[in-house]
């Protein structure tokens, strides 16, 4: 009786769905339904935090009209006893690009310019584009979407660096486009990905893109004070969409904290999509404020059976594993507010699988709940319609046969707007179980499992399994199996109605044609049986996914499980290398405070310090790398030749293995420089290498301001095959330089006026070098160009602080010298390309008996590991005594970087950033045993031989874990092996 | 023509300034002897306070200067007190001479077109002027092998000196080895096939095995047939069954050595070194039982997993030696052939890893030599061999120290000035151009 209320329930909102007011019917009359419907005697989950027992659901026009316990029913109703069922409300997506084909890639071959007029200079900005000009329902996804228990997506474009406006559907595949429209304009995308439609180039980088982002920001502002008198469309759209909801697609953890820096600047507050890996640095991820959008895509085990290939596996990889099950059970811990997203999983039917596995890791239910309905429908300012089941929201509801969070239980009904969708039938009887009965005085045994609509059978007769086939609808089951005799090939039909209590009655047609009645009765131990199976296997399950390797910092092999501490440190009977005027110091002692050298002499103690034996050793200052390109996730933004505007402070990777290595060669500082695509570069960072702290923490206090510029080969483009950007020539190069700074100087000159001008970071970063600011690092080669800068640079009234590479600075050092540059070289490359033909070893020693300050670095992520060979060279090469070279690789960098007053030395007050060698430092058999920065231990050969062992038998650990998940006949995926990325000046990254 | 004058004129300007360095040294045509030096023979033993003669471009004498008289006078004697002699280092699986500057094209002989190339010979296109090659004496290296790269049969090496005229006088062993890249592994994904970028299991390594099994047996089958109509590459794989040539194998993880080796072993070849060798720490004892050498990667190299032992590449030789491996030293990778003067002190980091200062020697030196089959003239300080050597001021494994004074092969007395060392000696000395 109850179905047929049902079925003609849905007949009739569809009726009522279609009349709109105001449109005419030229197909019968003008009829409205105003029947209510009610829901009785269920669970209801009103919202996440408050459940009524044994409550009414009244619903009518779409919309929820009221819900309780002693809720007054109007004649008009239909009532649907639900008692035994649930209901929540439904889940909402706010991530999703429902209806919206995938972007087409367009064009060919770089292209410098925008291919549009009329809206921004760059393509890639799009904060006018409407997903609805290309939305499409689609009504099958919608109906996969409602198998997860999702009734309101929210939709965009996704493509562009601003990806313009998403709209809120509602999954209602019974109405039109009028009804499912919640909002045409409920958000705003941005994210750090260019749109495909477009071969502009820039930005070629994520750190390009933040400073577009923020030049787009500034520009606004100026559009809408009226200062630009051309149309921008994208500028208008962008000041139009202030108000909506910013979604930034960030998906990670390092790009959701650059996307959160991003916002700061111009006070958003994105709604950020995060990657999974937030746990990895939960603290960080908290301070920003955001919420976070969280996808569940996580990662399928690992297939370790082929010990070859699995030898390749990273420990990083393997935690990842392991551990982002976890990330939202640690987020919700910390406080930090998240919506649930079907983004980013391959096949959106494994959301609930991954969301119970959340669970089993300590997520709680509530907190799930609300991340998929309290929260989106809040962020969405849509609380009074969506996320509860008050009066007044859309009668979006689940009807389940108990907690929708458990894998056992069916999802019969998933409502939107007052539609309903069927996904089992909820009259049909659930026949899971265990049933005997016999035929012919045989004995059979069969079991039922799986869905209702889909069951799966085994059948059993003398302990022997019979190849069945079974087919279940309303309340019908036909089964077929085999006869018992194999040599045959005969079936014996079932078909059977499941309508009386535990028990399946109806008949069988035996191969011969006669047919038998046929009973079978559910067995009564086993709905308690199969029940206790589940929990059991469940418990099993908990106690695996529960465990959790723990977080290291950074999170792969060699992070710490606690950062270390600053210590109190005496070195005692060392060698030391002061780089002071006392030169080299025989049987000293070194000690270490708070941070700093605290004293230097003979026969030091300190009741507090942890004294170490340094005899035999020799104790010098950390080495300084002029010129790096570790830890950093982007080197060049190449899609211009001017790039002032970028930073890689805002693109430092922390989590690179190269920075231990770097400290296992015992540097401590580096210069993080952009690489040599363009003549003018970007912004450098200047760091320290400290080990497991967050890509700020690296970042020098009050850092010396630098940019990297750039000349010869690499900038003119001269291995490309097209020639589409200016320069192609080392004359072009300077025209380049002359042609921006000469712009800077007026952009100065109308800043200082007090007029109102428009904010350019580009030129911001250039007036700072004419105004002595900030210094140049010059990637240079042959001396023609290294004399031209200068010349350009004594036009402007400025001087350039540093020649990189400078193969050829032994031509000019004499010009140098009086320009009063610096010079970073390499020992003895050379041969790689025509513009080092005449790179020499003897450069650096030529460089410095002109009094120039040289430098000896890297470019080099395993150069730099061996910096003081580097230096021994040029012991060999052109005679530069011990204690001179030595400062190639320490004092005079951080005489380069403006940095002298705080480290490249031992003096006392200075930073105790030291390394203690076991040899002679310079000396070919020299190892690095301890690397200290400002009083902390981050690299210590002792404890690096702990940490390997300990790698192996995690590592071990986790491959067992997969191991387990693969013989449950879990899914698995291909060993990933980790690729060794080394980032050159050439990267085009 | 106008083009064509100037660059004749600025050879001429160069070489008037340079034709002295330029020009391969002279037959050794007067007796020497090298007195007072340390003398690091290069088979693991050292002779303090020496005596080596050196006549027609051989040792005839070398022992201690207490028990060895000088006998013949009309000699020159070099005094070397205080100073160290070695042999000349030799650069296996080196490619000096086939490309000039690495970025431009037109100087880059290294590669041929195709993936089976036994029949592609090296030494052809070796350039024995070039500027790379000069600034390799100074630093001691002083002979190596020539090698093609590319393709899964890269081609045939020869083994040279660094101071000839031309090809012909420079090769010592001429087609030594054929050169093979093993199947990775690992593939990375083609995004344009919308896979997954990243390094994924070679799905194809079996097959790559099986097809480079079929081309080893259809070569045999080729040479023991009539030849009637000719196989170029087929008739170039001769020499690797009748023992003639060497096997040089690419392979780094721990499976492919494996696999390398059985396939070779299957395949009758008996000379085999397997190139690389990242992971052979772990199967030590089954290279040793299959008398496999091996020629180590650049151990100035960055270990290749993440997760792996920050020095692995500085201490692998020492894992190799100790378990009794022949180890000698390759200098492959990033800008291979300037950085092969480097190779002294890429034997000079394995000590501090592990190796004692002559073990690390014998990498550079006796190793190589034996590997190659050039160990009966070259490699090692004895009488009767090829005197190949060199004399520097201090420890020619630690940079600081590695200065040559003199450098001779087969007793020719080498210029050790180059490209380099001119550029040096005329700015150092430029008037300055600043009032």
């Amino acid at each position: 009786m109850i179905k047929a209320h049902l079925r003609l329930l849905i007949f009739m909102c569809s009726f009522s769905l279609f009349a709109q007011d105001y449109f005419p019917s030229n197909s019968g009359v003008k009829a409205n339904n105003t029947n209510y419907t009610a829901f009785i005697n269920a669970t209801i989950h009103v919202s996440p935090t408050e459940t009524i027992d044994n409550a009414t659901l009244l619903i009518k026009d779409g919309k929820v009209v009221s819900v309780g316990t002693s809720i007054k029913i109007p004649n008009n109703t239909t009532t649907v006893d639900l008692t035994g069922k649930t209901i929540y409300p439904s889940f909402i997506d706010l991530y999703t690009t429902f209806g919206v084909q995938k972007p087409e890639r367009g064009g060919d071959g770089p292209q410098y310019g925008p291919s549009r007029s009329g809206f921004y200079w760059n393509d890639h900005i799009k904060p006018e584009q409407d997903v609805m000009t290309s939305f499409k329902y689609d009504a099958k996804s919608a109906s996969e979407l409602h198998k997860l228990g999702f009734g309101v997506v929210n939709t965009h474009m996704p493509d562009g660096v601003v990806r313009g406006t998403g709209a809120l559907i509602a999954l209602n595949n019974t109405a039109d486009n009028s009804m499912r429209i919640i909002d045409g304009k409920i958000s705003q995308h941005l994210s750090f990905s260019k749109s495909v439609k477009s071969r502009q180039r820039y930005p070629s980088s994520i750190m390009g893109s933040m400073a577009l982002l923020r030049q787009m920001y500034s520009d606004a502002k100026w559009y809408e004070a009226g200062h630009i008198d051309t149309k921008d469309l994208s500028l208008e759209a962008l000041n139009k969409n202030k108000n909506l909801l910013q979604i930034f697609e960030a998906g990670s953890r390092a790009n959701l904290m650059r996307a959160d820096k991003v916002g700061d600047v111009y006070d958003i507050q994105y709604t950020i999509l995060g990657g999974g890996d937030e746990y990895e640095r939960i603290n960080e991820i908290k301070s920003t404020n955001a919420t976070v959008i969280l996808p569940i895509d996580f990662q399928l085990a690992f297939d370790v059976d082929n010990t070859h290939l699995a030898s390749s596996l990273s420990l990083s990889d393997m935690r990842a594993w392991n551990q982002e099950p976890h990330n939202p059970k640690i987020l919700a811990e910390n406080g930090i507010p998240f919506a649930l997203t079907t983004h980013g999983l391959k096949s959106k039917k494994s959301f609930a699988s991954n969301l119970q596995k959340a669970i089993e890791s300590g997520l709680s239910k509530q907190k799930a709940l609300e991340a998929l309905t309290t929260i989106p429908a809040a962020l969405l300012g849509k609380s009074n319609l969506l996320g509860t089941l008050k009066t007044g929201s859309y009668a979006n509801f689940l009807i389940t046969d108990g907690d929708i969070f458990e894998k056992k239980t069916t999802l019969y009904e998933n409502w939107v707007q007052g539609e309903a969708n069927i996904i089992e039938d909820i009259n049909t009887t659930n026949i899971n179980g265990d049933y005997n009965f016999k035929l012919n005085n045989k004995a059979y045994n069969l079991n039922i499992t799986s869905s209702t609509s889909k069951p799966k059978a085994k059948l059993t007769s003398d302990e022997k399994t019979l190849g069945t086939k079974i087919s279940y609808t309303d309340d019908w089951l036909h089964l077929t199996f085999k006869t018992a005799d194999s040599t045959k090939k005969e079936f014996v039909r079932v078909v059977a109605n499941a309508v009386k209590d535990n028990t399946l009655e109806g008949k069988a047609i035996l191969p011969n044609g006669n047919e038998l009645q046929f009973t079978a009765t559910k067995s009564d131990s086993s709905a308690a049986k199969t029940d206790k199976k589940d929990d059991d296997k469940k418990k099993e399950k908990a106690t695996d996914a529960a465990f959790m390797s723990p977080v290291t910092y950074p999170n792969l092999a060699y992070g710490f499980t606690e950062q270390p501490k600053s210590e109190t440190l005496l070195f005692k009977n060392a060698t030391v290398w002061t780089n002071e005027e006392d030169g080299i110091l025989e049987n000293t002692d070194v000690l270490i405070k708070d941070g700093k050298i605290s004293k230097i002499g003979k026969d030091l103690s300190s009741r507090n310090a942890t004294v170490i034996d340094a005899t035999g050793k020799h104790i010098t200052a950390g080495i300084i790398d002029e010129h790096s390109h570790i830890a950093a996730a982007s080197i060049n933004e190449g899609g211009q030749n001017s790039s002032a505007e970028v930073t890689i402070e805002d693109v430092l990777d922390e989590e690179d293995i190269g920075i231990y290595r770097n400290l296992a060669g015992g540097v401590t500082s580096i210069q993080v420089l952009h690489g040599s695509a363009n003549p003018i570069g970007g912004r450098s960072a200047i760091i320290k290498l400290k080990w497991g702290e967050t890509a700020n923490n690296l970042i020098y206090d009050d850092s010396p301001k630098f940019i990297k510029f750039a000349l010869g080969e690499n900038v003119k483009q001269s291995r490309y095959s097209t020639n589409a950007r200016f320069p192609q020539s080392r004359m072009g190069v300077e025209q380049v330089f002359i042609d921006y700074f000469t712009r800077a100087k007026a952009y100065g000159k109308l800043k200082n006026s007090g007029e109102p001008y428009r904010y350019d970071e580009e030129m911001e970063t250039l007036l700072e070098i004419l105004n002595g600011e900030r210094f140049i690092s010059c990637h240079s080669y042959v001396q023609s160009e290294i004399n031209m800068l200068m010349k350009v640079a004594e036009q402007f009234d400025f001087k350039i602080n540093t020649f990189t590479h400078i193969l050829e600075g032994y031509k000019v050092a004499d010009i140098m010298k009086e320009h009063g540059a610096g010079g970073s070289t390499f020992s003895d490359w050379w041969a790689y390309k025509y513009e080092v033909n005449d790179a020499i070893p003897y450069n650096a020693s030529i460089m410095h008996n002109a009094g120039i300050t040289v430098a000896i670095n890297s470019d080099d992520p395993e150069m730099s590991r061996r910096l003081n060979q580097e230096a021994a060279k040029s012991v060999k090469y052109g005679g530069v005594s011990e204690e001179e070279a030595w400062k190639f690789v320490t004092l005079n960098p951080a005489k380069l970087l403006h940095l002298d007053d705080r480290v490249g030395s031992l003096k006392v007050g200075k930073d105790a950033d030291v390394v203690l060698w076991s040899d002679h430092p310079m000396s070919i058999y020299a190892k690095a045993e301890k690397t200290i920065i400002e009083g902390v231990t981050y690299f210590d050969l002792e404890k690096d031989k702990q940490m390997r062992e300990a790698i192996k038998k995690e590592k071990s650990a986790l491959i067992n874990l997969m191991l387990q998940d693969k013989n449950k006949g879990l899914q698995t995926q291909p060993i990933k092996k980790k690729e060794n990325h080394a980032l050159h000046c050439d990267s085009l990254d | 023509m106008k083009k064509n004058i100037l660059y004749i004129l600025s050879f001429l300007l160069i070489s008037s300034f340079s034709f002295a360095q330029q020009t391969p040294a002279p037959k050794q045509t007067k007796d020497f002897a090298i007195v007072g030096a340390t003398a690091h023979i290069g088979d693991g033993t050292v002779i303090e306070n020496s005596i080596i003669v050196v006549s027609n471009g051989k040792i005839t004498t070398i022992g201690p200067e207490a028990s060895t008289p000088l006998t013949r006078q009309a000699m020159d004697i070099i005094d070397a007190k205080g100073k160290h002699v070695y042999p000349g280092f030799i650069v296996a699986n080196g490619t000096l001479g086939l490309v000039e500057v690495d970025a431009v094209k037109a100087s880059n002989d290294l590669s041929e077109m195709g993936t089976y190339n036994p029949h592609i010979r090296s030494i052809i296109a070796y350039n024995s002027e070039s500027k790379v090659i000069e600034s390799m004496r100074p630093n001691g290296v002083l002979l190596g092998q020539v090698v093609p790269r590319g393709g899964r049969i890269s081609g045939t090496s020869t083994v040279v000196q660094y101071d000839a005229w031309n090809w012909q006088d420079a090769a010592i062993k001429l087609d030594d080895g054929i050169h093979i890249n093993w199947p990775n592994s690992f593939r990375r994904g083609r995004p344009w096939r919308g896979e997954d970028p990243g390094l994924k299991p070679n799905k194809d390594y079996a097959k790559q095995v099986k097809e480079l099994n079929a081309y080893f047996n259809e070569s045999k089958s080729y040479n023991k047939g009539s030849k009637s109509e000719s196989h170029l590459p087929y008739e170039a794989m001769a020499g690797l069954f009748d023992g003639s040539k060497h096997l040089y194998i690419n392979a780094d993880d721990e499976k492919a050595i494996t696999d390398a080796v059985n396939f070779a072993k299957a395949q009758g070849v008996s000379k085999i070194t397997i190139v690389g060798a990242y992971q052979a720490g772990n199967i030590t004892e089954f290279l040793k039982e299959n008398k496999v050498s091996v020629f180590l990667r650049r151990v100035h190299s960055r270990p290749e997993l993440e997760d792996d032992d920050y020095d692995l590449p500085y201490k692998l030789a020492k894992k190799l030696v100790d378990a009794g491996i022949l180890v000698a030293l390759e200098p492959s990778g990033q800008m291979e052939r300037m950085n092969s003067r480097n190779l002294p002190f890429y034997a000079g980091t394995t000590v501090a890893h592990g190796l004692t200062k002559e073990q690390a020697l014998q990498l550079i030196t006796q190793n190589p030599a034996k590997i190659m089959g050039i160990d009966d003239a070259y490699g090692t300080l004895e009488v009767g061999k090829s005197a190949t050597l060199f004399i520097s001021e201090g420890d020619a494994l630690d940079m600081r120290t590695n200065i040559l004074t003199k450098a001779f092969i087969d007793g020719r007395d080498l210029s050790l000035e180059t490209h380099q060392t001119e550029l040096w000696k005329r700015y150092a000395n430029k008037p300055s151009q600043v009032d």
